[in-house]
């Protein structure tokens, strides 16, 4: 287990640091700067500007200060936004992204994994083709479009939920986000439990538990579950890193002050800190949540050894 | 295959067990238990009629995708001759449906080769060869699953322009990792089976046991993959699309129409509806049909 840790760690260090160095150089190499304005700077101003960012050195010397400073956990000065650091633009929009983020994760996990296994119960009755039609809508419709349709519904036609903003995280205004963040999780959590649960229903471990005579709640719960989500366990680790790192489209339709849209906004602007920040964030969150993925599979599935 | 003796030794027996049992390899049973599943076989007809449209559509319908006709505006399916409607600029919903449908199964199905072909390649070289080379090769594949996907695009588009090919390419560059990771799990787990082993014993070189066993073997799991990547382009263009990402005015996929729709919605209800259907339609077909194959190949987890 420890041998493990450290072994995925001393792989996943140099991962990260290739992630960075290749990020870096395809963004410079992208035409353009963050300094090209609607309204064209004078060069000297232009060459001001970048000389106080450190802009012009050689790329290679950017290269190794800015891998220097994100070492001493400074990742840069906005490019765009002034007086800001990029810790700041973190700090300020990341808890927004991370707490829709979480919560969607959190119900369409309970959710999701309930129908599934409801489903495989009751495997050709109606509650499962339910589940399966109920799953198959939710991967297909694009949250562009489940999004307008909540907010025209709820919002516009019954009025019952704001149509859109943050207001510091009030339920309301949680509720339509997290529903759309969900409803495709959901569907495909409840598709990935109905199968493994069926796969496990069969399997020889279940008709031995069966055969001891443990109640059938045990069964489902303690022997089959178990099996059944081992498959769920290694699509939520790359699932969570895209939920937790913030829904550009999601965000943009409810207008929320989350991480999401810098994605877009920032790499078009080439604010090159920014961007490597967020980039540097996803791909911490990819090699932590697929590690913790594998340590779960290990601890559910006593085949897998640790190595 | 009803009277068969299975009495060792009765001539007559053995003869037509020999002739009775040829031919029903893996993929016969396959065939057979697909031909049974009525979503699937629902799901490909649907998909057929769709591919159809997407080719003659176009020429079926007196407008064209990209024709402004000040005069009809806004107008409501049934109107004025145009069966589904105008949008702001008077353009024909339908014709720009035929079209967007084109554009979408197109990038779909390229997008799809080209993670296709890379990622079964790279895949089963790295399952392979095993060792260094393939320690090296996935952690490549590591690197670039952790680079967001929209970094790519956005960087792809600044640099080379906004154009459709590049959203194959981009689409198809961040699908075939998935693709590599399960060809490789699959090359590895065939890599040590008893017929390979066999194969081997019987002497046939490496090239002959992964043309003739291993590939073969690949098929399935890669062939239902395949069915599910597709509608995974196609909703990943969408996204696009609806970011101001995708195909760009007056071009038309099933994403941009129903970005565009999305917003006139209160207005214009059919300009949200009509692709939407169509949208879902192509990605259930495809989803039944992935489904339906899976099922086929490995009945097991029925």
């Amino acid at each position: 287990m420890l041998r493990f840790l450290v072994r995925r760690l001393v792989v996943a260090i140099p991962t990260l640091f290739v992630v960075i160095t290749v990020a870096f150089f395809m963004m410079r190499a992208a035409p353009g700067s963050p300094f090209d304005n609607d309204r064209r700077l004078p060069p000297e101003i232009k060459a001001n500007v970048e000389k106080k960012f450190g802009m012009n050195r050689p790329l290679g010397v950017q290269y190794v200060n800015y891998l220097g400073g994100v070492l001493h956990g400074d990742f840069g000065p906005s490019l765009k936004y002034q007086d800001k650091t990029v810790l700041d633009v973190l700090r300020e929009n990341y808890p927004v992204s991370l707490r829709l983020g979480l919560t969607a994760i959190l119900i369409a996990t309970v959710m999701g994994v309930s129908l599934g296994v409801l489903a495989a119960l009751r495997q050709n009755q109606a509650a499962d083709y339910l589940t399966v039609g109920v799953a198959i809508v939710g991967v297909t419709i694009p949250s562009f479009v489940t999004a307008p349709l909540l907010q025209l519904v709820f919002g516009s036609k019954l009025g019952i939920l704001p149509i859109a903003g943050w207001d510091n995280g009030a339920l309301p205004n949680m509720i339509l986000p997290v529903a759309v963040l969900a409803l495709p999780q959901i569907a495909i959590i409840s598709r990935l439990t109905r199968a493994g649960m069926i796969e496990a229903l069969h399997s020889n471990w279940v008709r031995t538990a069966r055969a001891k005579g443990l109640p059938e709640r045990q069964i489902v719960t303690r022997h089959a579950l178990r099996a059944a989500i081992l498959p769920l366990v290694s699509y939520l680790g790359p699932a969570c890193a895209g939920l937790l790192t913030g829904s550009l489209v999601v965000e943009r339709i409810f207008n929320l002050p989350g991480l999401g849209k810098f994605f877009v906004v920032s790499a078009l602007q080439r604010d090159y800190t920014v961007v490597m920040g967020m980039v540097i964030v996803y791909a911490v969150l990819i090699l932590v949540l697929n590690l913790l993925a594998d340590l779960l599979q290990a601890r559910l599935d006593p085949r897998v050894r640790l190595a | 295959m009803t009277q068969i003796s299975l009495v060792p030794g009765s001539g007559r027996g053995a003869a037509l067990m020999e002739t009775a049992v040829k031919g029903r390899g893996l993929w016969d049973d396959a065939r057979r238990r697909l031909a049974r599943n009525r979503a699937a076989v629902t799901g490909a007809a649907v998909l057929a009629m769709l591919v159809m449209l997407a080719i003659v559509g176009p020429w079926l319908v007196p407008y064209r995708y990209d024709e402004i006709n000040k005069d009809d505006v806004w107008l409501a399916p049934l109107v004025h001759g145009h069966l589904l409607g105008s949008d702001a600029l008077g353009r024909d919903l339908l014709a720009r449906l035929f079209m967007g449908l084109r554009v979408s199964l197109a990038i779909g199905a390229v997008a799809t080769s080209v993670s296709l072909v890379v990622g079964v390649i790279w895949g089963a070289t790295a399952g392979y060869l095993g060792g260094a080379m393939d320690e090296v090769m996935m952690r490549i594949v590591d690197v670039l699953y952790s680079l967001p996907f929209i970094f790519f695009v956005i960087l792809l588009m600044v640099t080379f322009g906004s154009n459709i090919i590049l959203i194959f390419v981009a689409i198809g560059a961040v699908e075939w990792l998935t693709m590599a990771r399960i060809v490789r799990g699959q090359t590895l787990s065939l890599k040590n089976k008893e017929f390979i082993e066999a194969a081997r014993a019987a002497g046939l070189d490496r090239t002959a046991i992964i043309a003739r066993h291993i590939i073969p073997n690949l098929l399935g799991p890669v062939a239902v993959y395949v069915t599910l990547t597709i509608p995974g382009v196609i909703l990943a263009e969408s996204f696009l699309s609806f970011l101001g990402l995708g195909v760009q005015p007056p071009m038309a996929s099933l994403g941009s129409l129903i970005a565009g729709g999305a917003q006139d919605m209160e207005l214009a209800p059919w300009l949200l509806i009509v692709p939407s259907i169509a949208m879902i339609a192509t990605l259930v077909s495809f989803n039944f049909i992935g489904d339906g194959l899976r099922d086929a190949i490995d009945p097991k987890d029925r």
